[in-house]
């Protein structure tokens, strides 16, 4: 029976499955929104990785990370959980060896990660505003009534980008609304959005990192186009796309599992997309903190509960 | 009159005894809570820091209990917190919640200034009042070394929280006691039980040093419990602000023999000048730390916190030039705990990366991959 090595990126936005053979090649990639479901999404994306590799595999290992990656690693079984940022990093350095720079913008959040000599030495991710992601772009997209595969594309065509303010999204809509009246065509400020958006994440994420190439451009936003022109010309240098640029959270996951080789993997077999896992959440009348407490359930056993400042429900399950 | 002031950590515990000490009915607010915090932002302007909406809610929380004089620490300088005290008093006014404020702050002329406040408030003998005053300075100081002690234990336990509770467990005690000879005894009992912890005889353990704004780096309702995560993961925290130190610094502009802080030593050629709130110290302090062999340094803030901006702004020159990696986490209103927790594993995990190459350099051995495994998965509790 082959091993593989899975990762899976629960994310915001995206809920994305990586599987690797044994030397660490791609056998399969799944992307799912994943439309405030985790569970589902999680599920979904085993499924789909059974359906393309089949049923005679086995789980050598498997790593969890992005925002949702505690449930992920709850439900599945997970042998490394790690954070989004270290997992990009992994995943950039493998993919290109000798990265000094990884972008990174993903649905809600972008972060900057710098490298030396294949250690990251530094990283910042968006603190204030989602203006330079991935769910701005779609919605301007919807707006304009143009599908996000073809936003990128368009851009391309302009002449003369006109400006736009990118500092903060409302702002940058209400700029793009004045430019569109003002009879500008719909290339010119699409182009000059993509520039503000680039801007405003070298201003406010990149500000004071020394970028250095090899840069990677990653993340779902780097099937942009618009947005890969933008940054090279913002930067002065050819930023790189890796082929799996939309997935590489799950990929660092992946790897990061695949360095682990753990004895026995935690993984709770491919069947866990049949069994029955339910969220729910309560407050916690315990003292005036009211912590909102989490628990995920399988059936009628509770498998984790997360929330609670104090510890008393996360604490009451056996894990 | 039923005093009450604002919480800042265990800053609690010391003001009660020394207010009780000359002589005044006290009332301690509830501790620290959403619901603080949702009664503050209620009321206070949007754009302030949130400092002053926490400690306004203290203050809201602590007249349904009764209190009628707030006694709260001012400040001087370049931060906010210099009229804090005359803002929260005209918005408690506004809401029709009539306090008395008593604002202790370092002199400007002359320490008579802190003195002329001490005989409005105190009720009793001076002696029986230098006395309560002397015991609630003991029990800063056996605070502050149990909190070492903690901070020291965090990584080290097997079972994270056990030290914490031998710690609240004190922290009760102190509270009720009421001469140095229990306080002696307290300490003593509480460093015997934690001597008695489990330890796990995990991998190398990273020093990190927090430095920053000083509510924010002392309340664990604003910094989202920052020191127990990080011990959590594995981290020894250093921290150079306690509160026997503050308070040794403000109210008696260092008179007593404590090691003080020396940003004119330590921050230059960084910073040169004091910039207000605990800017300067945020710059000197990474340097010590830096010095005194820390992996990393993370600077707490709240948002807009002007001070801690300046200090910020420097940070890039002192970590090229130390080699130290500065993380800033600014702190506001919100209780999402992921975003937090990510920035801090990514944090440990660049640390612990930087050490393996270090180590391997030295060693002429490959020992990074090591070490990088060995961050896995620690502090899945608290998120």
């Amino acid at each position: 029976m082959p091993k593989i090595y899975l990762g899976i990126d629960v994310g915001s936005v995206s809920t994305n499955v990586v599987a690797l053979d044994e030397q660490g090649q791609v056998l399969t990639t799944v992307y799912l929104r994943t439309r405030g479901q985790p569970i589902q999404a999680i599920q979904e994306g085993l499924r789909q990785v059974v359906a393309t590799l089949g049923k005679d595999i086995s789980v050598a290992a498997a790593g969890t990370t992005g925002s949702g990656r505690s449930l992920a690693a709850v439900m599945v079984g997970a042998d490394v959980i790690k954070n989004e940022i270290t997992a990009h990093a992994f995943a950039a350095s493998f993919a290109v060896p000798g990265v000094q720079t990884v972008l990174e913008i993903g649905g809600q959040d972008s972060k900057i990660i710098i490298l030396r000599q294949g250690i990251v030495t530094d990283f910042a991710m968006n603190t204030v505003c989602a203006a330079g992601t991935g769910s701005f772009l779609d919605q301007q997209a919807a707006r304009l009534g143009i599908p996000i595969e073809e936003f990128g594309r368009r851009a391309l065509e302009s002449r003369s980008p006109v400006r736009i303010a990118g500092r903060c999204a409302v702002f940058a809509e209400s700029d793009m609304i004045h430019k569109q009246q003002q009879g500008h065509p719909l290339e010119d400020i699409i182009a000059g959005l993509c520039e503000a958006l680039v801007r405003n994440y070298l201003n406010n994420v990149g500000k004071g990192k020394e970028i250095l190439p090899p840069v990677v451009f990653q993340g779902g936003v780097a099937a942009n186009a618009g947005m890969r022109q933008a940054f090279n010309r913002a930067l002065g240098t050819e930023v790189i796309v890796p082929k799996h640029y939309g997935v590489m959270g799950a990929l660092g996951a992946a790897l990061l599992a695949r360095e682990m080789r753990p004895a026995v993997s935690a993984f709770r077999g491919f069947d866990l997309t049949g069994r029955e896992f339910r969220s729910g959440g309560f407050e916690c009348q315990g003292c005036a903190n009211h912590c909102e407490v989490v628990e995920l359930r399988e059936g009628r056993q509770v498998l984790a509960r997360w929330g609670d400042r104090c510890g008393k429900w996360s604490n009451a399950v056996a894990v | 009159m039923k005093v009450t002031f604002p919480h800042m950590g265990h800053l609690w515990l010391i003001l009660k005894t020394a207010l009780e000490g000359i002589g005044l009915e006290v009332v301690v607010p509830p501790p620290c809570t959403r619901r603080t915090l949702e009664l503050g932002v209620r009321h206070a302007p949007e754009s302030a820091c949130l400092p002053l909406k926490v400690n306004l809610g203290n203050f809201l929380e602590a007249k349904e209990l009764g209190a009628d004089t707030i006694v709260m620490a001012g400040g001087v300088g370049p931060c906010r917190i210099g009229y804090y005290a005359q803002v929260q008093r005209e918005i408690l006014r506004d809401i029709g919640c009539e306090y008395k404020m008593v604002v202790f702050e370092p002199p400007d002329v002359h320490f008579s200034e802190v003195w002329d406040k001490v005989k409005y408030l105190n009720r009793r003998p001076w002696q029986e009042g230098v006395r309560g005053v002397i015991l609630a300075w003991q029990k800063a100081c056996a605070v502050d070394s149990l909190e070492q002690e903690v901070q020291h234990l965090r990584p080290r336990e097997a079972k994270p929280g056990q030290a914490d509770a031998v710690f609240q467990q004190a922290l009760g005690e102190l509270d009720a006691a009421g001469s140095r000879g229990e306080i002696k005894k307290i300490v003593k009992k509480a460093k015997s039980e934690m001597a008695k912890i489990p330890r796990h005889g995990g991998g190398p353990l990273l020093r990190v040093g927090i430095v920053g704004e000083i509510y924010t780096l002392l309340e664990p309702l604003v910094n989202l419990n920052i020191e127990r995560r990080l011990g959590a993961l594995g981290v020894e925290v250093v921290r150079g602000l306690f509160l026997s130190r503050w308070i040794n610094d403000n109210l008696f502009k260092g008179l007593l023999p404590l090691p003080g802080h020396h940003p004119e030593k330590t921050a230059p050629p960084f910073l040169n000048h004091f910039v207000g709130g605990h800017g300067w110290e945020s710059v000197g302090d990474t340097v010590t730390f830096a010095r005194h062999g820390c992996d990393g340094v993370i600077q707490l803030a709240p948002l807009t916190c002007m001070p801690e901006i300046v200090a910020h702004s420097v940070m890039p020159a002192v970590q090229e030039a130390r080699g130290i990696p500065v993380m800033t986490i600014y702190l506001d209103e919100q209780t999402g705990e992921a975003g937090l927790q990510t920035r801090l594993e990514a944090f440990v995990d660049m640390l612990r990366w930087q050490k393996g190459r270090k180590a391997a350099e030295r060693r002429g051995t490959y020992l990074q991959q090591k070490l990088f495994q060995g961050a896995e998965n620690k502090c899945q509790k608290f998120t």
